[in-house]
């Protein structure tokens, strides 16, 4: 791992991918918010038309279709949000560091839901807002815990590339921690309760085949969200790039006006958009402005 | 060496102190990576972990040639940091001593809340566990203060070492405190609220207790690296460290519970302690991955 870290910056330059057009930030958005809206829309109804009753919960076993595809989903996100990171530090690429920003932050609201719809079951069920013999609500909590901790890091470190970098070492133990956490959890309740759905294998089929689709509707939305807020990210960097083109060419950049938590993409330096005419153009991002733009200029 | 606590005092670096001086410090200095190695000496791997005595004056003039200088050998760099490090704070007393008063006083505020004059069992376990964590915490968030306020980071850069090497010494320094703190804490506890007698317990409790130190140490100190060059470190150092820290209390606080009861006292569940081995394994290695990447400035 030493070694990619030890190149200059212009053989790494190099390798990098064309900047794509600017058309593209927003490519697939439609489609899928549409494919979200349709899958959610099958799945509610999967789950309230079409999947039988349960024979000792009835109607309250519904959240089960709501619940365990939030979990899952969160979960799995959470571990992508340390892939993500893997890649940040593997290449110095900020986009793969707002990439897993906006995974996790996407996450910890999923986690949210899942404790929330998970209180909610088990107040339903066995009468109590909190069980500490639920392995998946006290792992949630656990990882909750650890995962709220994310912003105030990102937000105690005022130099962005040191923030982050830590938020990358962060991203990555977290996201160790969510299956091992897990695996603990499980053995110190895992004699004490048995689980009603331990897997979708005991379950009948046509339940199977909702909780499938609620999980894919859940999936999409996941995907969706994220999207949304990446695009908005690169909108609002392209906006500012060129509001600053527009205030005067060369002056100093507006600052930012608050501080935060979350990364934000950067432009080139102005002279080097001033430079590269108003057409969108790749070339800007070949030398070593770019490095610091950390995206494609538009 | 300067004031105590001053971190940057130790050079590792062979050239800030000449030839001569550097001699006897620098006896393991690889000549691997030059180029004006002379024939027979240089290393035929040229960056391995293998600390080698080299030919003294052949070595150093070379090495005041080369362009990168020469390069220490882990093993070497680590054992000179934690020789630091250990001798800060047999200086300064800062991080043990406040520490043990720490888990002293936790047993008496616990005496206190629980208004018991002696635990065992479950409860027992799960003090000792708290206690020591906290106490722990302390450590943690006072690993990394001097090197950050005092230039330490810096002067470590600057030399010639892999830089998982202040990892692993750091790591080992946390594992040391934590064993004093535990040499005091425990028979502490066994005499202020234990109730049962700790002497059979012995060989169980150090196996436990020594897994999830190594848990503690290695975790610990990632969370203190990230957290000591941030604005609020005293408070983000616990809020990032507790919940990593779940999985240590529930394999340890299950481990140790059959061996605080009066009667019917068994062993540590294996599935307990392979939890702890298992957990100081995969951070272990996910720690050293990603120390590195904290240095960077």
């Amino acid at each position: 791992m030493e070694s990619p870290r030890r190149q200059p910056a212009g053989s790494l330059d190099t390798k990098r991918r064309p900047p794509r057009a600017s058309a593209a930030h927003g490519r697939g958005l439609r489609t899928l918010s549409v494919s979200t809206v349709l899958a959610m829309s099958a799945a509610l109804s999967l789950v309230f038309f079409y999947a039988p009753l349960e024979a000792e919960q009835g109607f309250l076993q519904k959240i089960f279709y709501v619940h365990v595809p939030l979990a899952i989903v969160a979960l799995c996100g959470f571990v992508l949000g340390g892939l993500l990171a893997i890649q940040h530090l593997r290449t110095r690429d900020p986009r793969w560091d707002v990439r897993s920003y906006v995974v996790i932050h996407t996450s910890l609201i999923f986690a949210v839901g899942t404790l929330i719809t998970g209180s909610i079951w088990a107040k339903g069920s066995w009468g109590h807002w909190w069980v500490w013999n639920e392995p998946t609500l006290v792992s949630f909590l656990i990882i909750f815990l650890l995962y709220a901790t994310y912003q105030p890091l990102r937000f105690a470190i005022e130099d962005p590339e040191r923030q982050a970098r830590s938020a990358s070492v962060f991203a990555i133990t977290a996201g160790a921690f969510v299956p091992l956490n897990y695996i603990a959890v499980n053995l110190s309740t895992a004699y004490v309760h048995p689980r009603v759905f331990s897997n979708t294998s005991n379950l009948p089929a046509p339940m199977a085949f909702t909780f499938l689709v609620s999980l894919l509707a859940m999936a999409l939305l996941f995907a969706t969200l994220c999207k949304y807020e990446l695009t908005a990210k690169r909108a609002r960097a392209q906006l500012r790039a060129l509001r600053r083109r527009l205030a005067a060419d060369g002056e100093q950049a507006p600052p930012r006006s608050r501080r935060t938590s979350a990364p934000a993409l950067h432009h080139a330096a102005p002279a080097r958009v001033a430079s590269a005419g108003v057409a969108p153009v790749g070339g800007a991002s070949a030398g070593a402005g770019a490095r610091a733009a950390g995206r494609p200029a538009l | 060496m300067s004031e105590p606590g001053d971190t940057s005092s130790i050079s590792i670096d062979p050239e800030k102190a000449g030839p001569h001086a550097a001699l006897p410090r620098t006896a393991h200095v690889r000549s691997g990576q030059s180029a004006h190695a002379p024939t027979g000496t240089a290393d035929e791997e040229g960056g391995g972990r293998v600390a080698r005595p080299a030919p003294a004056p052949a070595c150093l003039s070379c090495r005041r040639e080369g362009p990168a200088g020469g390069r220490v050998g882990t093993a070497s760099a680590v054992r000179a940091l934690l020789r630091k490090e250990l001798l800060v704070e047999l200086r300064t007393l800062e991080s043990v001593p406040g520490m043990s008063l720490f888990a002293l006083s936790t047993f008496v505020v616990f005496h206190f809340a629980l208004n018991r004059a002696s635990v065992e069992g479950d409860l027992a376990s799960g003090i000792l566990w708290v206690t020591l964590l906290f106490a722990a915490l302390l450590g943690v968030n006072r690993l990394f203060v001097a090197d950050a306020d005092q230039g330490g980071f810096d002067a470590f850069l600057l030399a010639p070492v892999d830089r998982s090497a202040l990892y692993v010494a750091k790591a080992l320094a946390l594992l040391a405190y934590l064993v004093v703190l535990e040499l005091v804490a425990v028979p502490a506890f066994a005499l202020l609220l234990l109730g049962p007698p700790l002497g059979p317990a012995l060989p169980g409790l150090v196996a436990t207790l020594a897994l999830g130190d190594l848990g503690v140490a290695l975790i610990g100190t990632l969370v203190a690296a990230l957290a000591v060059r941030t604005r609020a470190r005293d408070l983000l150092g616990p809020l990032l460290a507790l919940p990593l820290f779940v999985p240590i209390v529930i394999g340890g606080a299950r481990a140790l519970e059959p061996l605080l009861v009066t009667a019917h006292r068994g062993a540590p569940a294996i599935r307990w302690l392979a939890t702890l081995g298992l957990y100081d394994l995969v951070f272990g290695l996910i720690a050293y991955a990603v120390f590195d990447f904290l240095l960077e400035d």
